[in-house]
């Protein structure tokens, strides 16, 4: 309850650094917010034009290979940005904690939030690359009732973010090194992820290995997200209840040892 | 009676002083094997009992490292002290560093806005105390401009202006008063004192003594973490006067 009564104070602090994010992103530069979705849009077509020849015509031939693409990097996008930014946000705001008080969760989750709102700013080239695809006829996505399940895995991305992003900031906190080696293990997770190739392609023999790719989280999410807008069809319950549930003790682990060592941040800051 | 503004029971606050600073994982991991990971205990604050009641002015004094700052970061919340327990009643502005909170790519608008959201104040309540913000601080034709490109007077001030704006039940002045020129500190001791009469509650940091004097009628000597003098304000001054010329 007094947690509850303290956010709630701060809530403007939440609101105040989530506009700034935003605002401070792509201040200076000509096109401004454009870029929010030019970028997904130009490194798409980069992708689509180094893999669409290896991966694209693949075995099942049928799906739309740029929309499947763009659907992995979104959700990878956001995911990454704001897990980083997250992880950076306490040492970024030293200057303020150290100072002032200020309930010291609201730095990580604002992050993962603005990145959030740039996220879904970015859906609209989604948006146009199925328009574009169901209008020109040309291989279009299957859309269905399905499409307004969508939120579901985005939700849960949303949870898994928080969670990751809690656990990181506080070892950031007292290893700066997790910069360096987080920033390895997301490009570990571009490859992992079938953002570019889809896993059926791969044709993998080592079972090891194939549990690895779908014991990770990203997997389910992505392939649930694209179940909703390029498949039209149920995504699988396993996908949903694993990702949730690695999302959900992600959040509760964050949350435990964010809370339990968030006093000590000041005097490693 | 009504309740004092704060009570401080007991509290001591402890430093580990690394004797060498370790900050990535190889290093841990190799002094945690061959056992170095020496911590020298720093005692900055202890055994303090301290209770201010309303409306009292309290001025700090003490050399340099007597654990003046730390006090008031305890008290401000921003340090959770090590033993012992704060309690405050009312709302407080911290001026421990003006404009700490500021970001630089901001405009001067923008960082009112956050600095006061960072003081825990809605926009709502900011937007109402804009304009009285920005006559105080003299800054009108640059609120615009990022603060990165403000000096150091101009942020100081700018600071000075949220922070006194926002009528806090209790203000908490670290040498603040020292920024600015000659005319902006006039300026801002009277918006201090303007602020007494409201009943605030203050504690105020300073090496000036005669500051000290003008503004609080209480005062206390920190001496390596511990109180060693509390009282009236000018019988206080004058002890630390004494032990300033005692060459101690």
């Amino acid at each position: 309850m007094k947690y509850l009564k303290n956010f709630y104070k701060y809530r403007g602090l939440m609101y105040e650094i989530v506009r700034k994010n935003i605002k401070l992103q792509y201040r200076d530069s000509i096109l401004g917010m454009f870029w929010t979705f030019l970028q997904p849009l130009l490194t798409t077509i980069v992708l689509v034009f180094i893999f669409g020849n290896v991966f694209g015509k693949s075995s099942s031939g049928v799906v739309n290979y740029p929309i499947y693409l763009l659907c992995g990097r979104l959700l990878y996008e956001f995911y990454s940005q704001s897990t980083k930014r997250a992880m950076r946000s306490i040492r970024n705001s030293a200057s303020v904690i150290k100072k002032v008080y200020v309930p010291k969760y609201i730095y990580p989750i604002s992050n993962v939030f603005s990145n959030f709102i740039t996220f879904f700013i970015s859906l609209i080239v989604l948006v146009c690359f199925i328009v574009f695809f169901c209008v020109t006829g040309n291989n279009p996505p299957h859309i269905t009732g399905y499409i307004f399940l969508s939120p579901i895995p985005i939700l849960i991305l949303l949870i898994l973010a928080t969670g990751v992003g809690l656990i990181l900031c506080t070892l950031d906190v007292f290893f700066k090194d997790i910069d360096y080696l987080y920033e390895v293990f997301c490009l570990l997770l571009f490859y992992m992820t079938p953002i570019v190739y889809k896993i059926d392609a791969l044709k993998i023999s080592n079972k090891l290995f194939s549990y690895v790719l779908m014991a990770n989280p990203m997997y389910s999410i992505t392939e649930m997200f694209r179940c909703c807008v390029l498949y039209g069809k149920m995504f699988n319950i396993h996908h949903l209840l694993y990702s949730l549930g690695f999302a959900l003790v992600s959040l509760i682990i964050g949350l435990i040892v964010f809370y339990r060592k968030q006093d000590k941040f000041i005097l490693h800051i | 009676m009504s309740k004092p503004a704060i009570e401080v029971k007991n509290m001591s606050m402890m430093f580990n002083l690394n004797s060498e600073k370790v900050d990535n994982l190889k290093e841990y991991f190799i002094k945690l094997l061959k056992r170095q990971l020496h911590f020298t205990e720093f005692w900055a604050l202890k055994d303090i009992n301290l209770t201010v009641e309303k409306g009292d002015r309290v001025g700090i004094l003490g050399f340099n490292g007597a654990g003046k700052s730390t006090l008031l970061k305890v008290i401000a919340g921003v340090l959770k002290p090590t033993q012992g327990s704060v309690k405050v009643n009312g709302v407080i502005a911290p001026m421990l560093e003006l404009g700490a909170g500021f970001d630089s790519n901001y405009s001067g608008k923008e960082n009112i806005y956050l600095y006061g959201a960072t003081m825990g104040y809605s926009r709502k309540f900011i937007e109402r105390k804009y304009d009285e913000i920005v006559a105080f601080s003299e800054l009108q034709k640059f609120m615009d401009v990022p603060v990165k490109n403000y000096s150091s007077g101009m942020r100081a001030r700018l600071g000075f202006a949220i922070a006194s704006a926002v009528e806090p039940d209790i203000l908490i002045l670290d040498e603040v008063l020292s920024v600015g020129d000659a005319k902006f500190r006039k300026k801002s001791e009277g918006k201090i004192l303007s602020m007494f009469d409201k009943g605030v509650t203050v504690l105020f940091v300073s090496h000036s003594v005669d500051q000290v004097l003008k503004i609080c009628n209480k005062a206390i000597i920190l001496d390596k973490g511990q109180i060693i003098a509390s009282g009236e304000a000018n019988e206080i001054c004058d002890t630390y006067n004494k032990m300033v010329s005692g060459g101690k």
